[in-house]
């Protein structure tokens, strides 16, 4: 499966109204699609990526591409999310750094990056744009919009924002708002990146970037989206390439080596900005303040989508609890969902890993929605 | 899906038949959604169940059904009044902890409550324990006293009185005879207390029982 990113641009004339106040314009966004639009453009599904991803959500980009898309398990010919039947959308979000507007784009007033003059962009900001991608598309209501994480707040927004546009949602993984807990991971990953001096006030373009502030601030994510119980089976205390302790402050232990690994390997790809400002528009999400006026089951007295919520029961950056939340603000509105929690070791990760359970709720739920048409 | 194409066990087919087409039906315990299923293609029912168990919940969306996992005493108390026309509990009153909170909160949510449960004071069972002196043992209850899920010791004539204690009616019954998966059985008209092995009850609201006996 051989894919293209491409892009769009709006609002070039008339720029968008975040949020917060600010202008932004023109936009661009990335994205990517698989599958054919069917006749009657009633077969769309739009996938949302989490806080890393981007729009390259399954195929190559070459032949000799050697990584396929995050979700090439999930998405594909015959996979649960089967681009034989639908066609699947995936963009690149807003404040993002993989070929949408961002923090590392050109800001048009001063050609130069935009670094923190990039205004703070909030969850329904980057539904929006998505929205204006979607009408050029020429959709006009989507089949299924799916998505884990933050691409699960997006999932949410979507059916609150836009309820007549979204047929079915499966928000995976995710929650109506962030814990403290979450909120506070987040700032600690924010201060490593802003406490690095080649940060500069997030003006680093064309300069020493700080890598080593944005790498302990993926090492901190990585911890959140393990568990317990995942660490032990995976590093346990075992040591790294060595028998006994260094006495030294080297790395000893594999988690240690893993996670190093992990943040190097994260500073080749993601903008440090980027991170901040999506770590931002996580923290700010809050469905029972922004949609029900401080109740959920208000919030939700908007949607009319068809869920499927899934939780896994080693997640402690999202636990059960959150996703529960959701599905009783779901039902005292009368709508239409099912629930299930997912076993797994892997914590808040579990999502994009293989799953034989999640690719057969998810194949099942999408086929039920295509009886219904 | 092909062990559902062919006939469901007898007790479900009796409950089937009491609902009418195109309603509201919540499935409480629902398995792998056997009845669920039924009812959405024989019946056009709009259905949701409840189970706890993560691989029949799992089985059951992906037969695209709508259920949700969780524990039913709890569940049940997110639906606004009269969210269904029906709440089915087959099976399952005879492990429930707390039968009359679980009741009355049925009757809450529901215009109707469809009860199914073994009956203990059918002959065999009567007769262990007289002859034998034991706690009772049998198809439809194979537990030993110290390892059953069965908590509660439920007879026709007991449920009868329970609902009539709630301020509650029956509507309609059917003791049944059958065994425990058997898609075989009768109604059981002579003696059902003593010769019936399952108990059917369909309950509701004392108001609307003339309504619907004249209808």
């Amino acid at each position: 499966m051989i894919v293209e990113k491409q892009f769009f641009t709006f609002a070039r004339n008339k720029p968008m109204v975040l949020e917060c106040g600010a202008r932004l314009g023109p936009v661009t966004i990335a994205y990517e699609t698989l599958g054919s639009l069917d006749e009657e453009r009633k077969n769309a599904i739009l996938v949302l990526h989490a806080l890393s991803g981007d729009s390259h959500m399954a195929g190559r980009y070459s032949e000799r591409d050697p990584k396929p898309g995050w979700w090439d398990i999930m998405i594909g010919p015959g996979k649960a999310i089967d681009t034989d039947r639908y066609f699947v959308v995936c963009s690149n979000i807003i404040g993002g750094c993989m070929g949408s507007t961002g923090p590392s784009s050109t800001n048009p007033s001063t050609r130069r990056p935009y670094g923190l003059d990039f205004p703070v962009v909030t969850i329904g900001d980057m539904v929006r744009a998505q929205k204006a991608l979607i009408k050029h598309l020429g959709i006009e209501r989507l089949f299924a919009v799916i998505g884990g994480s933050l691409g699960g707040m997006q999932v949410l927004e979507w059916s609150l924002r836009y309820p007549g546009m979204v047929r079915s949602a499966i928000p995976l993984a995710t929650t109506a708002r962030h814990s403290a807990l979450a909120i506070a991971f987040n700032e600690v990953a924010r201060q490593a990146i802003m406490a690095d001096p080649n940060w500069q006030g997030g003006n680093y373009y064309g300069g020493a970037r700080p890598n080593l502030g944005l790498a302990v601030a993926r090492m901190i994510g990585h911890i959140t989206y393990l568990s317990d119980e995942a660490m032990r089976r995976k590093f346990g205390r075992r040591l790294q390439d060595r028998t006994d302790l260094s006495f030294k402050l080297d790395v000893d232990f594999q988690v240690e080596s893993y996670l190093r690994y992990q943040g190097k390997k994260f500073v080749d790809r993601f903008d440090a900005n980027s991170f901040l400002y999506i770590t931002k528009a996580a923290d700010y999400f809050d469905v029972e303040e922004q949609h029900g006026g401080g109740s959920i089951v208000k919030a939700f007295s908007k949607a009319r989508a068809k869920f499927l919520v899934v939780s896994f029961t080693s997640d402690w950056l999202y636990p059960t609890y959150q996703s529960r939340e959701l599905v009783q603000a779901m039902k005292k509105n009368g709508l239409d969902v099912s629930f299930c929690e997912i076993e797994a070791d892997w914590g808040h990760d579990a999502f994009l890993l293989p799953n034989e359970r999640l690719s057969s709720l998810i194949k099942g739920f999408l086929e039920c929605v295509g009886r219904g048409l | 899906m092909d062990s559902e194409k062919r006939d469901i066990r007898f007790d479900l087919k009796i409950i089937a038949s009491w609902i009418e087409p195109g309603s509201r039906v919540l499935d409480l315990g629902c398995g792998e959604g056997t009845l669920l299923h039924y009812l959405r293609e024989h019946r056009q029912v709009v259905g949701t169940g409840i189970e706890q168990h993560e691989a029949e919940v799992a089985a059951c969306i992906a037969k695209g059904l709508t259920v949700l996992q969780g524990d039913l005493n709890q569940e049940v108390l997110d639906y606004p009044d009269r969210a269904f026309d029906y709440v089915i509990l087959s099976q399952t009153l005879q492990q429930v902890y707390r039968p009359r909170a679980l009741i009355t909160s049925l009757m809450r949510i529901g215009s109707r409550v469809i009860v199914s449960f073994p009956n203990f004071s059918h002959w065999s069972i009567r007769l262990q324990v007289l002859i034998k002196g034991m706690a009772p043992k049998n198809q439809q209850l194979p537990y030993d006293w110290y390892n059953s899920p069965n908590i509660r010791v439920i007879t026709l004539k007991d449920f009868r009185r329970f609902v009539g204690d709630l301020g509650f009616k029956v509507i309609d019954e059917a003791p049944i005879n059958t065994q425990n998966q058997d898609r075989y059985g009768s109604i059981v008209r002579f003696l059902p207390n003593l010769r019936a092995t399952y108990g059917i009850f369909m309950i509701g609201r004392g108001d609307e029982t003339k309504k619907c006996k004249e209808g």
